[in-house]
């Protein structure tokens, strides 16, 4: 088979439309973009609170902590985009699911974002839950000796001391997130790979097209990956070696 | 000021503290020691309810600790503890680790607080270090930071859970010296410690502990004159003469 | 509450059975593929050769940082320009997953390898083995048994990552489940059973992956 390459295809008009192809790959961007950063702060949000959870005294809350892990590490996450998206507003009291169906605004980006973090949420939490495991269990005592509460010895000694040790690990799931992004096409949101496969099939120009849009990954990735480094210098601790693992 | 009765713990089904009872008066020095396994870090963890315990009773200044009802976070806040590791928060600076507790705890002002941790840090030789982070210091001058940050809570009470054994032996002494003074300004103090030296020097009672049993308690002079027990006495020669 | 009609499910089942085959043919043909592919590239990414080592990092790290639905589009698209005829998703999909998943594979047995102390490529050598002897009958069993719970674990992530393949159609337990809701008008119902199905799956073969990660832990 023959290709014809099309360079000059980013600028040409879409097939039945005023825009670009270029103005397709930019929405897709910032869909990516919002979706994926909405997710990251839910995800770090829930992550945290069930990773410090789980290592609570008390066992029952411990047992709700691993479950919400178990179920969202045990399902796709595309069956778990399609759960949320189909299931979940039939779960809800009628008026409320009738509003998700037909009002809510955004639905598609919401449901994503909700999914993606609720999803990552999980996996976060499991890194939180290794990072207070491997603190010394003497920096607990000394803590409630000094009369902390147990909730102000997790946010003011144990968190600030674990949530540096998984920076590492949370940096590869920061650039997962963008990745496990693009399964929000399957819901209809107009985000990366929506506009691929769209574009794709519209302009034909598939390897240009993909191209372009791994690419803008690639670059997502990166940021992503930056961000945390920067995040990771700020927050070093004076004389503390960075640990490697 | 410490009532321990009949205290009693087990791990499992393994028993780490069989009907132990003691006191602390006010003002009193008091120096735990025992061979390792003891049971006496245990039974100076109980006496501020970080280790949870079965049977007996423990009562600080008035306040019962194995009672539910008891707020231990405040009554921890009185009892000062000093840990074999130090145990300073390695994310905060030496000033921020003094005023941590003061103003989550005790509800003082940042101003206030700070300069109380200031006056505790000067007091044990380390001012100058205020702005630095635990890790830049040695492993005694974590341990006087480790204490001030006890004192800056004004506790009726001080427990020191073997202050000295995580230190190269050059750094005892320093640690060793901010705890004589402590005891001769009269605080009440319950001390962990193989330190024979600092026993001597100024406990008045020492409690000799084995398998989870206090074998022996008896005023400091008579406990080295002439221990009651076999063995205390092997535990004594074993540790004066290695 | 919406009303649910889970008597969908009864004659859903024998299109749910041909998706899961699938899906599971899928998973197992990947998973050796891939474990076969990715120890050689993880030969080559150690290798002294430089250029080798060079383009098997190459090829690991690009697989690792494109999202898995772009890596099935690129193989679909691409594939045929290579073999000059139009190839079905389904084998599109077994090619994409075989060669997607040798990256991570690749990674895994890496550090397995490495994991095998220097000492016993030296005691090999000094019997008299090849370094090709070493590592076929020394180095690798140790990686690949070291290594064992997480190449599980990862070919878990695998099973689920084949639902992605819904991205070109190709008929698995997903898109199966897909297809019945569609044609009796339940697609609720048919999302549920999907995901119980994985969900089982998934959790039974993680527990077994603890219980094999302890037994490891103790022969060690």
């Amino acid at each position: 088979m023959n290709y014809h390459w099309n360079w000059g295809i980013f600028g040409e008009q879409v097939k039945g439309g005023e825009e670009t192809y270029l103005d397709w790959l930019a929405t897709g961007l910032g869909w990516t973009l919002a979706v994926s950063l909405t997710a990251w702060l839910l995800a770090l949000v829930i992550g945290i609170a069930v990773g410090a959870l789980r290592t609570a005294p008390s066992r029952p809350i411990a047992l709700i902590g691993s479950a919400w892990v178990e179920l969202f590490r045990n399902i796709p996450l595309l069956v778990q985009m399609f759960l949320w998206f189909f299931v979940v507003p039939e779960l809800l009291p009628q008026e409320w699911g009738l509003w998700v169906k037909q009002d809510m605004p955004a639905k598609e980006f919401v449901t994503a974002a909700l999914c993606l973090g609720f999803f990552t949420s999980a996996r976060v939490a499991e890194q939180v839950r290794a990072g207070i495991g491997s603190l010394p269990r003497g920096q607990r005592d000394a803590a409630l000796a000094l009369g902390l509460t147990l909730p102000q010895t997790y946010r003011h000694v144990i968190l600030p001391q674990a949530l540096r040790i998984v920076i590492p690990p949370l940096t590869s799931e920061f650039m997962n997130v963008f990745k496990n992004s693009s399964i929000a096409f399957a819901i209809g949101v107009m985000e990366l790979t929506f506009q691929a496969r769209q574009m794709q099939e519209d302009s034909e120009q598939g390897i240009e097209t993909y191209l372009a849009v791994t690419l803008l990954y690639f670059i997502c990735a990166f940021a992503a990956n930056r961000g945390m480094a920067w995040i990771e210098a700020r927050t070093r601790v004076p004389g503390l070696i960075a640990r490697t693992s | 000021m410490i009532e321990i009765r009949d205290l009693s713990k087990a791990y499992g089904g393994t028993p780490v503290l069989k009907a132990c009872s003691t006191t602390v008066a006010k003002g009193e020095v008091v120096v735990v020691c025992g061979p390792s396994g003891s049971g006496k870090s245990t039974l100076i963890k109980c006496v501020n309810g970080l280790e949870p315990f079965q049977h007996g009773s423990i009562t600080v200044d008035g306040v019962s600790v194995g009672d539910p009802k008891t707020d231990l976070p405040r009554l921890r806040a009185r009892v000062g503890m000093v840990f074999q590791h130090f145990e300073l928060f390695p994310h905060m600076s030496v000033r921020k680790n003094l005023a941590l507790a003061q103003i989550r705890v005790l509800g003082r002002e940042a101003d206030e607080a700070d300069a109380r941790g200031l006056r505790l840090l000067d007091r044990v030789g380390l001012v100058a270090h205020a702005d630095k982070h635990p890790a830049q210091l040695s492993g005694g001058q974590q341990q006087r930071v480790a204490i001030a940050r006890a004192l800056a809570m004004d506790p009726v009470c001080m427990l020191f859970d073997e202050p000295t054994s995580a230190l190269d032996p050059e750094m005892i002494g320093e640690v060793l010296d901010v705890m004589v003074e402590l005891a001769r300004e009269g605080m009440t103090m319950m001390v962990v410690t193989h330190e024979m030296g600092f026993a001597r020097q100024v406990a008045h009672r020492v409690i000799f502990m084995d398998h989870g049993e206090i074998v022996e308690d008896a005023p400091a002079a008579q406990f080295f004159a002439a221990p009651a027990s076999e063995r205390a006495q092997g535990f004594l020669a074993r540790i004066l003469h290695h | 509450m919406g009303e649910f009609d889970f008597s969908v499910w009864g004659p859903s089942l024998p299109f749910i059975r041909d998706g899961l085959l699938f899906t599971l043919r899928l998973t197992l043909i990947a998973m050796s593929g891939g474990i076969v592919i990715g120890t050689l590239l993880a030969l080559a990414r150690l290798s002294p050769v430089k250029p080798l080592s060079l383009v098997a990092g190459a090829y690991v790290d690009t697989m690792r940082s494109i999202p898995l639905v772009m890596v099935i589009l690129w193989f679909f698209l691409v594939i045929p320009f290579l073999t000059g005829t139009p190839v079905g998703a389904e084998t599109s999909a077994i090619i994409t997953f075989t060669a997607f998943e040798a990256a991570f594979y690749c990674e895994i047995m890496r550090s397995g390898i490495q994991s095998v102390p220097r000492g016993q490529v030296w005691a090999a050598q000094a019997l008299g083995l090849t370094q090709t002897q070493a590592m076929v009958h020394v180095v690798l069993p140790q990686a690949l048994r070291n290594m064992l719970p997480v190449l599980l674990t990862q070919t878990i992530v695998l099973f689920q990552d084949t639902s992605l393949v819904y991205a070109i159609g190709a008929k698995d337990l997903l898109k199966a489940a897909d297809v019945v809701g569609k044609n009796y008008n339940r697609p609720v119902e048919m999302i549920v059973l999907s995901a119980l199905i994985y969900f089982a799956i998934c959790f039974s073969l993680s527990l077994a992956v603890r219980q094999l990660q302890k037994r490891v832990a103790i022969v060690r």
